[in-house]
């Protein structure tokens, strides 16, 4: 493949694969049966970063394993609705195009493991996407470094990812307990947790990883949205959940421990609420990705109602499919509420749209706050909804 | 002097050093457009770095930035070369789509902004090729 016998496309791949696992002191490359490509959104990659795509489509580039993708820039039918301009749209068609030449799945969704990109336990795969990263090797144990854009599409051109980092076993042992005796019971409580984790362990190069105790209960949207959170405020890659993730079980805690109590969790929910919900313009659920049993739960509460902001719920395509067959489709565009599916509010160029946004995602206020420059109003999943109801 | 470090990737290149003691988050970090570092509060906030032997200690922030290099890179406002204490999956990827030689494991403490360094990419070596009457502040 480096020799360039497979193509140009192929010899750039390995090229950047020989160089990242020489610099990370590889002893060989591993076979990958799963990838998830980042870096689809136009507003992101720009004319170069679609030119290069276009030059490894075009260089005969195929993927050579199960491989889907993250969110794009937009929803792919309904983007007008949205406020998206048509040249976005053409460009970013542009950018799906591409991939879609190369055999990737559009699937354009945070959650590929809702989706039909599964792996199992012990299996090495090429993730990126922080939230899905963390998700892959802390709750199914599965093994993934955090991958980028690029590094991502290379391993699913050649089927391969240099073995270092989280593949291997010594990258996974946990460096540190988080004993928490905050109680958490919604989402945006197991978000405030990553956070407040963040600011323990601000300053200390080369974060350890995070064996977590103290929680005797989590269903799978409070790991999705802690995953997102603890990768966006601690660049974790994984962590262990005592009792709750599979390979806890094999480690014991660290001596070195760090207390998370309710202030410590109040303080850092704080942190993420600089405005009044009086002044929310923009309300947004869907970080990462809403599962069908939270687009069942929002139906509920918004059947017979009207919303009185701009409000998106973001998801991946095909579990909008079974919103649409289950009738919730309905009922939540009912209320004025719009479904932007493909997409999230963490891609979408939404930059001057909106000034407060009112979310129940940590992550979300993350780049709301920073990409896009809105403050940000973080509230529990129900509230979030009595609140645009309001 | 010259320095000893590790190759990430090949090609030689000779330009003025932009040093930073700060980490770089190239997407959303640098302007795409103009090579100006746009990040508040960061070192080099306002300078740009293209055409530079850009030399800073390891890369940060979204994988995006590998594209960001690339797109410097298209638009001709890509540093010439990169020399990192510590390389990273970000920094590494985007030298070698763009085709930037990049050296690390350089102790960068003992590069100064304005000297003239001659890169070798694929050696991993970085020299000071200021000459003496340079260093007097004639120019080169």
């Amino acid at each position: 493949m480096l020799g360039g016998k497979s193509g140009q496309a192929i010899q750039k791949a390995m090229e950047i694969l020989v160089a990242l696992g020489e610099m990370y002191g590889a002893a060989c490359m591993l076979p990958v049966t799963s990838v998830q490509i980042a870096g689809v959104s136009y507003d992101n990659l720009g004319e170069a970063g679609l030119a290069w795509l276009d030059a490894m489509a075009v260089g005969g580039g195929k993927v050579r394993t199960l491989t889907t993708l993250n969110p794009a820039g937009m929803d792919i039918t309904n983007w007008q609705t949205l406020g998206i301009s048509p040249d976005f749209a053409v460009s970013q068609m542009r950018v799906i195009d591409a991939f879609a030449r190369m055999g990737v799945l559009t699937t354009c969704t945070c959650t590929p493991y809702l989706t039909g990109n599964l792996p199992h336990f012990g299996e090495h795969i090429a993730w990126a996407e922080s939230s899905a990263v963390c998700y892959a090797n802390s709750v199914i144990g599965a093994r993934t470094n955090r991958e980028g854009g690029p590094s991502a599409l290379v391993a699913a051109l050649t089927g391969r990812t240099p073995a270092y980092g989280y593949h291997l076993d010594k990258q996974r042992q946990p460096g540190v307990t988080i004993e928490v005796s905050a109680r958490l019971q919604t989402t945006d409580e197991f978000g405030a947790l990553g956070k407040a984790i963040g600011l323990k362990l601000n300053g200390v190069n080369a974060k350890p990883v995070c064996y977590i105790c103290g929680i005797p209960h989590a269903d799978l949207e409070q790991l999705k949205t802690f995953c997102a959170s603890i990768a966006t405020y601690v660049g974790a890659a994984m962590f262990h959940m005592e009792g709750i993730t599979p390979e806890a079980s094999t480690h014991k805690p660290p001596e070195w421990t760090i207390p998370i109590t309710q202030a410590d969790l109040e303080a850092s929910h704080q942190l993420m609420n600089d405005a009044m919900p009086d002044a929310v313009d923009f309300v947004s659920l869907g970080c990462p990705h809403l599962s069908i049993r939270e687009i069942a739960h929002l139906a509920e509460l918004l059947n017979g109602h009207r919303v009185k902001k701009e409000f998106w719920i973001t998801t991946a395509r095909p579990t909008k499919c079974m919103a649409d067959q289950m009738g919730y489709t309905a009922i939540i565009e009912a209320s004025g509420a719009k479904f932007a599916v493909d997409t999230c509010c963490v891609v979408a160029p939404i930059k001057g749209r909106f000034k407060v946004l009112l979310t129940d995602s940590a992550k979300a206020c993350y780049y709301a706050s920073s990409k896009n420059r809105f403050k940000t109003v973080l509230r529990p999943f129900d509230d979030v909804i009595a609140e645009a109801l309001r | 002097m010259k320095w000893a470090g590790r190759s990430i990737y090949k090609g030689y290149a000779v330009g003025r050093a932009l040093v930073s003691h700060m980490d770089i988050s190239f997407f959303g970090g640098v302007d795409p457009d103009t090579g100006v570092v746009v990040e508040r509060g960061h070192d080099l906030e306002g300078q740009s770095i293209s055409g530079t032997v850009l030399v800073f200690p390891t890369g940060k922030g979204s994988t995006v930035g590998s594209y960001t290099l690339y797109r410097l890179k298209s638009n001709g406002k890509a540093p010439v070369a990169i020399v990192n204490t510590e390389c990273e999956t970000i920094t590494a990827v985007g030298c070698v789509i763009s085709e930037i030689p990049c050296v690390d494991h350089i102790p960068i403490e003992q590069i100064h902004s304005g000297m003239h360094l001659r890169v070798l990419g694929g050696e991993g070596w970085v020299e000071n090729i200021q000459t003496a009457v340079d260093q007097n502040g004639a120019s080169p």
